[in-house]
């Protein structure tokens, strides 16, 4: 197989490129898809390409935005429907969690919701409390509805192929951190990733660290560090918060009977509350040490650039909580 | 001795001016300093008739809430310069102690309750404020500044048709500068001309104005203040035009809009139509202009100082004020 180097940003747009041309069905809607070539670039040229039909500029209205996407995937069109950047989906969680996510379930199987959402997620740039958010979690609440959240081009390639051509409502979760970080990509039509399956990113016998999108490249590099100590982290990319690959979890804590949970997200009702608690559900004697999780501050987000990185997760924090779970 | 009139003609050009120095000292301190480091950064240039004249129809009693792009409206408003500044660059001497940005200038002091960053999120904030006064009573006016872009969120509808069967005393002002981040009012308005959507609600519209002319913004907001405060809610839309990309970082929008900008800079600019007025009706000249101009670039200079020298906030600030201080068992 061929492979190319490109970072995230190109990769998800060849794969919304390839997706649309291969299926008529598949058109995209957002605010500033089109004339503005895409917020963060992704739909750059697509409107030259695809015309207007295939690439809909909107008003500023989420809501509208999600809750047609969802009507237009009912009756047999597979929309792509952009979020400018997560914090915005809030406006729009009514169609995603009350619609998309229950529609085939509430009527009995009568209908297919066939979407994506892609939405742009994280913080760190400074933008602010009502803009500084890691949301996943919360979405990941419902049933009915999987999430993406890769943290490498490839995977993120592999897994919206899957996102459009699966029959479920997908809310795909693009890092903004990791837009522009390149990595080698297949250069496959086809290429597919299925969904719900973890990754190990990194293989290590003492601790395992268990995290999604721009955590996991926290994680390698507390790994590369403590390796130099002769400290062996397994790093388990979740690549999908639901499903929730906890099997691959569980298989790595067998082996190292230690974890530390990593995510952007705020610590409260979060993934590794989910992960603590189903590790001691189903793996409570292979427990060696508490389980451990860092997350960004439990605060709404500030802008000094000071406190922002006071609040943000980062290798350091990682490596000292592994040390935590050693001790 | 200047009349009544000239001075306050004299002083909505010192605003003018404070705000445009204010906004180009962002752009560079972003740009060239790197003293602000937050890309969220929305300037005000070329709207400032808008900010300026409309304030000047409000008494301290009023209230005033906008969007994100609210430097202006917090210095026509009469914020401490270096504060605002302070706030830019994330410092503890900050409107909003360096927590907030640049996008959320607020003072309680007067009245200014705060820019905000969810397109349409203000909206019911205005209305609660509004209601407020009203329940209590008292005579305020609330002023609310809206995009064009954020006609077109369900924000907008609930707000305004609630203010309007509540009767609540506010004025609704659209600021339209015919773009939404990058997309047109005609593509993104089923109905562009955004002052007629008072009637989908009943409320009163007092329709478009030209926002490039700070008298006549003032003079048609002080109409529907007078409205608001007597009778109900009043829709104004104001034209005018924004001089920068929608943020400090897009920079596309100086090529594709090249033309209407050199027209807009050329003829239309806010603030040299009423240096022009001032000159021709013989109430100023260039010398004593000039000295307004230089006061208000001393302003801007000394806030950045100010600015500059503000510690950033530490730890302790993090964790404070996520919740009202009380003693809990
Ligand atoms: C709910 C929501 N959607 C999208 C955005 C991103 N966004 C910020 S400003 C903006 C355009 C708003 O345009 P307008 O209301 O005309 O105000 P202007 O920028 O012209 O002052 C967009 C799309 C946002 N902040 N909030």
């Amino acid at each position: 197989m061929m492979v190319r180097n490109q970072p995230m940003r190109e990769a998800l747009r060849s794969a919304l490129q390839e997706e649309m041309r291969r299926d008529e069905r598949v058109f995209v809607m957002g605010e500033e898809v089109g004339e503005w070539q895409g917020t963060h670039r992704i739909t750059r040229g697509f409107l030259q390409e695809f015309g207007e039909r295939r690439v809909r500029d909107t008003p500023i209205s989420e809501m509208a935005i999600a809750g047609a996407a969802v009507g237009a995937a009912m009756n047999g069109l597979r929309p792509v429907a952009e979020m400018m950047t997560i914090s915005f989906a809030f406006l729009a969680m009514d169609a995603i969690v009350n619609h998309a996510a229950k529609i085939r379930y509430m009527f009995d199987g009568e209908f297919e919701v066939p979407l994506v959402i892609r939405a742009a997620s994280g913080w760190g740039d400074q933008a602010t409390a009502t803009h500084s958010h890691s949301p996943e979690p919360i979405f990941a609440h419902f049933p009915g509805m999987y999430l993406a959240c890769p943290s490498t081009p490839a995977d993120a390639k592999g897994m919206l192929k899957t996102a459009i051509r699966d029959p479920n409502p997908v809310l795909f979760c693009e890092s903004i951190a990791l837009y522009p970080r390149p990595g080698p990509v297949p250069n496959d039509e086809d290429y597919l990733l299925p969904i719900g399956e973890a990754a190990v990113k990194r293989a290590g016998a003492d601790v395992t660290l268990v995290s999604f999108a721009a955590g996991v490249h926290w994680c390698l590099q507390a790994a590369r560090e403590l390796s130099k100590e002769g400290i062996e982290c397994e790093v388990v990319d979740l690549r999908w918060l639901r499903p929730l690959d906890m099997d691959t979890v569980i298989a790595s804590f067998q082996k190292t009977n230690r974890c530390v949970v990593v995510e952007e997200s705020l610590p409260m009702y979060s993934l590794g509350s989910e992960v603590a608690a189903q590790l001691q559900e189903r793996a409570f004697d292979y427990m060696d040490a508490p389980i451990r999780r860092v997350s960004a501050a439990d605060v709404p987000l500030p802008f000094a650039r000071e406190l922002e990185l006071m609040a943000l997760p980062n290798a350091d924090k990682v490596i000292a909580s592994v040390r935590e779970v050693l001790r | 001795m200047p009349s009544a009139k000239v001075k306050k003609l004299l002083g909505w050009y010192g605003q003018m001016v404070l705000i445009r120095e204010f906004e180009d000292a962002c752009d560079r301190l972003f740009w060239e300093e790197k003293q602000i480091t937050g890309v969220y950064l929305h300037l005000y240039s070329g709207h400032e008739a808008v900010g300026v004249g409309a304030l000047a129809a409000l008494t301290e009693r009023d209230h005033v809430i906008t969007a994100y792009r609210d430097h202006g409206i917090a210095l026509a408003r009469g914020l401490d310069v270096g504060a605002c500044m302070a706030e830019m660059m994330g410092r503890v001497d900050g409107t909003s102690g360096g927590k907030g940005g640049s996008m959320h200038l607020a003072d309680r002091s007067r009245n200014f309750w705060g820019g905000y960053a969810i397109v349409g999120g203000h909206l019911p904030l205005a209305v609660g404020i509004a209601l407020a006064s009203q329940y209590r009573g008292e005579d305020e006016v609330t002023l609310c500044f809206v995009g064009d872009g954020a006609t077109n969120n369900g924000y907008f509808h609930e707000s305004l048709n609630m203010a309007a069967i509540w009767d609540l005393p506010m004025v609704w002002l659209i600021e339209n500068n015919f773009v939404a981040m990058g997309t047109r009012v005609e593509k993104h308005a089923g109905e562009p001309e955004l002052h007629k959507r008072a009637a989908a609600y009943g409320m009163k519209s007092l329709g478009r104005v030209d926002g490039q002319d700070v008298q006549a913004v003032h003079d048609i907001t002080r109409q529907a203040v007078k409205y608001a405060r007597n009778k109900g809610p009043v829709l104004l839309e104001a034209l005018t035009y924004r001089y920068k990309g929608h943020g400090v970082s897009d920079r596309s929008y100086d090529q594709r809009f090249a033309a209407e900008l050199a027209e807009y800079r050329e003829s239309k600019d806010p603030i040299e139509l009423l240096k022009r007025k001032l000159l021709q009706a013989g109430h100023a000249d260039e010398t004593s202009l000039g000295e307004i101009e230089a006061v208000q670039q001393e302003k801007v200079k000394e806030a950045v100082a100010f600015a500059a020298a503000s510690p950033a906030p530490s730890e302790e600030h993090l964790y404070q004020n996520v919740y009202v201080e009380t003693e809990r068992a």
